[in-house]
């Protein structure tokens, strides 16, 4: 019997029980759409890192004072507390004229989401969260984020540690909406809570161009102010060696291709600034490691989505077989039937499992559609809120057909090689 | 031509064992018009079941046409259903949902036919359906749901055409429409014909009525055919060795 004529008759016997056939295929439609939707929402987060980090900047080098254990006590809260990294060190780095270095800029940071001091920019009644960033001029080089309107802080701010800040596109639209923030006062205050805490006045030199969320939160809610402006004036943000720790060197390298040289010239420089013998106290992550840092914590979600798809489309596979089977002990007299004017073994067992295969393939395409048809429905309703990302990728598209077809050979062959295991006689005498 | 030699099937029925054919010998030549007669439990319906290949002798050596059927495999022996056996019987064993064209175009599609709705619209004009082509099972009677069958044994152009029954669940005007049919093929195509029946009236159609009891041969006689219980004059009908030429048989592809 031809592969038409084989396929036809599936199609003839599938119609012929409409309902079960379509209470068959929904397991496997289930299954498939969420394959597809599981993975478009892997995908899309793995998709949103990846375009995250790469909003850092690019060729960016990071180095951030580390330790395996952290500190006990007031020290792990305090921004000041812990190992640090100092000007000195930043200081250094720079000396040392290391090839490869394009060119580099301290931060300091108060008020990153999550710590223990908080940072608020203060404007009459108004108070907005945010993250104030103590940096020098050359920051809008190495990160590629530059001033909008106004202008950015300059080695004069620093020498003086002028009270002026840079606002964050956000939080001066935030505050000050259509209106020109520059030369406003403005306060900026840092504490554990509201009623206890510094606050300064800082006037408002410049706002920053529009840049959207990176791996280290969003850059348009920063208030960027000179390097020492603000931790000169704070005690409890600072360490034991006075005001000159940094949370962070940011590195722009000339060519990515510097980048493990580079790492071992810092190391290098870091190790007897520190006097450090056994354990390093710092870190130094390229952007590349960060990516596939991210990258791999997306594949462990992934892995955990496919499972429990994988587990839906098995639940689906049993659904084919025990229909299967059904079908087979009710059809065993037409089965007997076409042994009798000539089917082989062979024959029968082909028009079961294709039967079982035109239900899966049926079943994995509306599956697709399904899932995309989620994906869609999720978009339009920004479900996940408006950074959460979508990505329906061809690939898992292909996979999802391509595992509802193995579905129903797998759950398929069974019950055909059964059907095609009866004896015509036997067959022929069954009710 | 068919050849039985000392066939016995034995059933288990749990402990029990039934025989249901004790050695019987058989022989049908091309081209007769033969039935086979007995009681209940006489083994005549499971000699037909062997005789048409969809059941297996426990013993004995069962030759059709020359070949051993005995030993073929399935797939052969499917072959064997499929392109030198026409089956008939009693239920009619048509497939539910399916038009009449598509009945008995269905063995050709296990052989790979491609003009097969052609050739089953002749197999159906044949057997006087030629205006029902397109009903299902449900829509038809009795009889012409006998004749979809007769359509569907025929339409392979086998040379031996086998019944169980085949006017058991018929009314008797009917009964002598569809024993009609078959002393035609018979008569006008050289068919073998050989069918299982307890009707003394439909077996008078055939030259030849072996009957059976407690599963042996007990008597195996000539017959003057009568037709429509009216004795009709001798026909004369091919001998045996001229019958041995086969009608033309055009898709006949390779056994």
């Amino acid at each position: 019997m031809s592969l038409i004529d084989v396929f036809l008759t599936a199609l003839v016997a599938l119609r012929s029980n409409f309902l079960r056939t379509l209470l068959t295929m929904l397991g496997i439609i289930i299954g498939i759409a969420s394959v597809i939707a599981l993975t478009a929402a892997g995908e899309g987060a793995q998709q949103g890192v990846a375009n995250r980090i790469r909003g850092l900047g690019s060729n960016l080098m990071f180095v951030r004072p580390y330790t395996a254990q952290p500190a006990g006590g007031l020290a792990s809260i305090l921004p000041g507390g812990g190992p640090s990294l100092f000007y000195e060190d930043a200081n250094a780095i720079a000396a040392a004229k290391i090839p490869g270095i394009d060119s580099m800029a301290s931060q300091t940071v108060v008020g990153m989401s999550g710590d223990f001091i908080q940072a608020k920019l203060i404007y009459r009644s108004q108070s907005v969260t945010t993250t104030l960033v103590g940096t020098e001029p050359s920051y809008q080089n190495v990160r590629d984020f530059y001033v909008a309107n106004g202008r950015f802080v300059s080695d004069d701010d620093v020498n003086k540690k002028a009270l002026v800040c840079v606002l964050g596109a956000g939080i001066a639209r935030e505050i000050f909406g259509d209106k020109d923030p520059i030369g406003e006062a403005v306060g900026i205050f840092a504490g554990p809570s509201a009623q206890f805490g510094v606050r300064f006045s800082f006037t408002v030199i410049g706002v920053m161009e529009e840049k959207g969320a990176s791996a280290q939160g969003n850059q348009d809610n920063q208030v960027f102010v000179p390097l020492p402006s603000f931790q000169a004036r704070v005690a409890f943000i600072r360490n034991a060696r006075g005001y000159t720790n940094v949370a962070q060197i940011n590195i722009k390298l000339a060519d990515q291709k510097a980048e493990d040289s580079v790492k071992l010239a810092i190391a290098d420089i870091l190790r007897k600034q520190h006097n450090i013998i056994n354990e390093d106290d710092f870190q130094i992550q390229s952007q590349s490691d960060v990516l596939s840092t991210a990258t791999s914590v997306d594949r462990t979600l992934q892995v955990l989505l496919v499972s429990i798809a994988i587990i839906a489309l098995v639940v689906g596979g049993i659904g084919i077989m025990n229909i299967m089977l059904v079908s087979v002990s009710e059809r065993t007299r037409e089965i007997g039937i076409r042994k009798a004017v000539g089917a082989k073994r062979l024959d029968i067992l082909m028009q079961f499992v294709i039967e079982a295969l035109v239900v899966t393939t049926i079943g994995g395409a509306l599956g697709v559609l399904a899932g995309v048809g989620a994906i869609q429905f999720a978009r339009y309703f920004e479900i996940g809120g408006t950074d959460t990302k979508y990505l329906v990728t061809p690939f898992w598209v292909g996979m999802g057909l391509a595992m509802s077809a193995v579905t129903g050979l797998v759950f398929g062959v069974y019950p055909a090689w059964r059907a095609s295991r009866l004896d015509p006689i036997e067959a022929l005498r069954r009710e | 031509m068919i050849r039985l030699r000392r066939i016995s099937k034995l059933y288990k029925l749990g402990s029990q064992e039934v025989h249901a054919l004790r050695g019987v010998d058989l022989e049908i030549r091309d081209g007769e018009f033969l039935a086979i007669m007995g009681p209940s439990g006489s083994g005549k319906s499971t000699l037909m079941n062997i005789v048409g290949c969809l059941d297996r002798p426990t013993d004995g050596i069962y030759q059709l046409d020359g070949i051993n059927v005995s030993r073929l495999g399935d797939a052969q022996l499917a072959t064997v259903r499929n392109r030198r056996l026409g089956f008939v019987f009693q239920s009619f064993n048509l497939l539910p949902r399916l038009n009449a064209i598509d009945q008995v175009a269905m063995p050709l599609a296990y052989r790979g036919v491609s003009n097969r709705k052609q050739l089953a619209r002749a197999a159906l004009q044949l057997v006087g359906l030629g205006s029902r082509m397109h009903h299902q099972p449900t829509q038809l009677s009795g009889g012409q749901q006998q004749r979809v069958a007769i359509a569907r044994a025929i339409v392979g152009h086998p040379t031996i055409i086998l019944a169980d029954e085949p006017t058991g669940a018929l009314d008797t005007k009917t009964s002598h429409d569809v024993m009609e049919i078959f002393r035609k093929l018979n008569e006008e195509r050289g068919i073998t014909i050989a069918f299982v029946t307890h009707e003394h009236d439909v077996a008078a159609y055939t030259r030849r009525i072996v009957s059976l009891r407690d599963g042996e041969i007990v008597a195996d006689e000539p017959n003057v055919p009568v037709y429509a219980g009216q004795p009709l004059p001798p026909v004369a009908h091919p001998a045996p060795e001229a019958a041995g030429q086969a009608p033309p048989r055009s898709f006949e592809t390779q056994a």
